[in-house]
């Protein structure tokens, strides 16, 4: 399964590091990881996606939380919440008609042109990863040339139920 | 008016703070501030051969003390030296602070000369590090790697300190308190979990508690001795957790695992309830972990919630210190003795006793029992890694915590002298013997002079077989007898110890042991004691690696 993690961290050289190199050293592997500075500017905020079963990722959590520069950890996929992806996909363009049917399908899934070329077309797409996912699958018989994707970030959105965040300890 | 001061006085005047005690170390050239201020003050420091010996020595003296242990490097292949020890500590959960030079802070990442990224280094074998790039943070710094080296599970902390930053000056200011908002553990139990571990040790028929090195991290060998008493259950230690309950009690069943004793194996095998103590369910002590004593509940009392069932499932899970947890226990734990189950014990007991060919021979077992003797178990014990690892732990009767010095996860050959020296500086007053072997003795003799040139007199018992035993005992076993580098030609170590400038003996004949080794204590200097052992003696009983536990070779049937 996979689980999409909440963690908050100091703002600080080598904490990537330290989050990286906890996953490779026991053989995790990461699916996708967002980095960005928060409200407070001495805080970063990682979105990690990981797969793995429940132990594994039981594991994971707990072994961020060990970190000193991990401030809390929160498990996403316990609660209900929020996630969006920036994807960039460059296209292949081998006809006028490619082109006319490139920017149609853009425009029905919400996609905006980004960069318009001679040979290519470069969409750009902001959503969840189900539509993202949707949009690599409806442009691939064009011919995709190249994807960068941001990788997940989540919020959790408002509701009675909190998660279970941090270094509180489970019983 | 505070003065200012530069960086390196600042960090002696925080160890100074910290009531630092000894700090083990060696000099060099990024380090040569720090020595500088080292030489204005009387802080105490101990002059080693090798790196790795100071690191190694920083966790004796924090093994013996309980308070962290200090070490000194430069930068580059003085810190990189450095390593060995602290992976150690930090597979032993030691509290240690580990200070390294480092090339100038404009240099960093130019491949300088002598640079070596010791924060990359040193990430996944301690337990925080820190690059201290502003003199105004260093005294924060130290203060909080203080903290988190000794709180929580315990752990080596490393701070890496750039010559300019050693020079730079500021105003010293130590921190009263430290607040990492990321860093707070837990030493309280949950109580609901407490009260259910609690209601099944009062339903339990056959109790086995499992202690382990977080007995002693946690200084709760009394606590535990009142709870074995109070609910009449077997101990059973881990190699780490040796002498957190006393060896000669009636309960105690002495070390399981992979070397354990029988009784102490089938006990966990054949228990209703393990009740796991500052213990980490590691390897060389579950052997085949599916059927790990496969009619047990598991209680777990553990501070690191990451190793709560990482291995095995538990089923009642205790996050909290040792200590807070086992006094919520003595508070309302009861448990109604009956016979039986002490009763097996004893029949266990007395069926696969520990043994070893008890004729004329010089055989290493022997010798562990006379240094015991002699001692009258009132002795701190440092040992290296391999068969006379194993037979101290087997034949040694380890009757206190912080007596027994081993490297238990990491198993580092060389530790033990380096490690011997660290704890005579720690408890000065007490008898301290270094056993070793012919193969390990090797990887730090050079310390032999620290201990020499510091009056340092440990006593060092080398049980000399000429070979890496255990490993030759792996190749005998389970590789077709085919002895692959395991044979030693040897130096005369006798000589060694008289170039040194310490008292060298040799010990051949069985006779011979007892007089030795009382005359080695009497001699005010460093003795090492060459005792040339059978060669081909194995440690049993064994569980072969991925074995049940009761699944034992060389045991007595």
């Amino acid at each position: 399964m996979k689980k999409t993690i909440s963690v908050l961290v100091e703002n600080h050289p080598g904490v990537l590091a330290r989050i990286s190199g906890l996953f490779s050293a026991r053989g995790f592997n990461i699916d996708s990881l967002a980095v960005g500075e928060t409200e407070d500017p001495t805080v970063s905020r990682m979105t990690i996606v990981a797969e793995g079963d429940e132990r594994t990722l039981e594991q994971i959590k707990k072994q961020l939380n060990k970190l000193i520069d991990v401030i809390t950890v929160t498990d996403l996929t316990q609660t209900k919440f929020i996630d969006r992806e920036l994807i960039l996909i460059k296209v292949g363009v081998a006809s006028s008609k490619d082109r006319a049917q490139i920017i149609e399908i853009a425009g029905t899934m919400r996609a905006n042109v980004a960069d318009l070329g001679i040979h290519t077309i470069t969409i750009e797409a902001v959503g969840e990863t189900s539509r993202i996912d949707k949009l690599i699958e409806l442009l691939r018989q064009f011919g995709i040339k190249e994807i960068v994707r941001t990788g997940k970030i989540a919020m959790e959105s408002e509701s009675k139920e909190k998660p279970k965040t941090t270094k509180e300890e489970e019983e | 008016m505070t003065t200012k001061m530069n960086g390196a006085k600042i960090l002696i005047e925080s160890l100074k703070k910290e009531g630092v005690g000894a700090v083990f170390g060696y000099p060099g050239g990024q380090a040569l501030p720090l020595f500088d201020a080292l030489y204005h003050s009387d802080l105490k420091f101990y002059l080693v051969r090798h790196e790795q010996g100071a690191a190694h020595a920083a966790d004796g003296y924090a093994r013996v003390t309980g308070k962290p242990g200090v070490c000194i490097a430069t930068s580059g292949p003085g810190a990189t030296n450095l390593v060995t020890g602290i992976a150690t500590a930090y597979m032993d959960s030691i509290p240690m602070v580990a200070i390294t030079g480092q090339v100038k802070t404009f240099m960093i990442g130019n491949d300088a000369f002598q640079e070596a990224d010791m924060i990359g280094i040193t990430r996944p074998i301690t337990k925080h590090n820190y690059l201290v790039k502003d003199v105004k943070d260093l005294a924060r710094t130290v203060k909080e790697a203080f903290h988190i080296a000794s709180t929580g599970r315990p752990g080596p902390v490393l701070i890496d300190l750039p010559s300019d930053v050693q020079l730079a000056e500021t105003e010293f200011h130590y921190p009263e308190k430290v607040n990492i908002r990321g860093y707070k553990p837990t030493y309280c139990g949950h109580p609901g979990q407490i009260k259910r571990a609690v209601k099944m040790i009062a339903e339990s028929k056959r109790p086995v508690i499992y202690a382990g090195g977080g007995v002693i991290l946690s200084g709760a060998a009394k606590e535990l001795k009142e709870l074995a008493e109070k609910i009449n259950s077997p101990v059973t230690m881990t190699l780490l957790g040796l002498g957190s309950f006393p060896g000669n009690h009636e309960l105690s069943l002495g070390m399981l695992g992979m070397h354990g004793t029988g009784y102490a194996n089938h006990a966990v095998q054949n228990c209703d309830l393990l009740i796991a103590i500052g213990a980490r369910f590691d390897d060389r002590v579950t052997g085949k972990i599916d059927e790990f004593a496969p009619h047990a509940k598991i209680i777990h009392i553990d501070i690191d919630p990451s190793a709560i069932s990482k291995s095995v499932p538990v089923d009642v899970p205790i996050v909290g210190d040792v200590k807070c947890v086992l006094d919520e226990f003595l508070k309302i734990v009861h448990r109604p003795h009956d016979k039986e189950w002490t009763e097996k014990i004893l029949e266990w007991k007395q069926k696969h006793p520990l043994h070893y060919n008890t004729d004329d021979k010089l055989r290493p077992q022997y010798v562990i029992q006379q240094i015991c003797e002699a001692t009258k178990g009132d002795a701190i014990i440092a040992t290296d890694v391999g068969q006379h690892q194993m037979w101290t732990a087997q034949w040694y009767n380890f009757m206190r915590p912080r007596e027994f010095l081993s490297s238990g996860g990491l198993g580092t050959m060389g530790y033990g002298l380096p490690a011997g020296i660290g704890a005579k500086v720690g408890k000065p007053g007490s008898e301290v013997f270094v056993i070793s072997g012919d193969g390990s003795i090797q990887m730090n003799i050079q310390e032999l002079a620290t201990a020499v040139v510091n009056k340092i007199d440990v006593k060092i018992a080398i049980l000399n077989n000429s070979c890496l035993g255990m490993v030759r005992q792996w190749q005998e076993l389970f590789y077709g007898k085919r002895y692959s580098h395991t044979k030693l030609e040897n130096p005369d170590f006798v000589k060694i110890a008289e170039a040194y400038g310490a008292v060298g003996m040799r010990i051949g004949k069985k006779e011979d042991v007892r007089s030795a080794i009382e005359k080695a204590m009497r001699i005010k200097n460093v003795v090492v004691m060459d005792f040339i052992v059978e060669p081909e003696e194995n440690v049993y009983p064994m569980v072969p690696a991925g074995k049940r536990l009761d699944d034992m070779i060389g045991s007595v049937a």
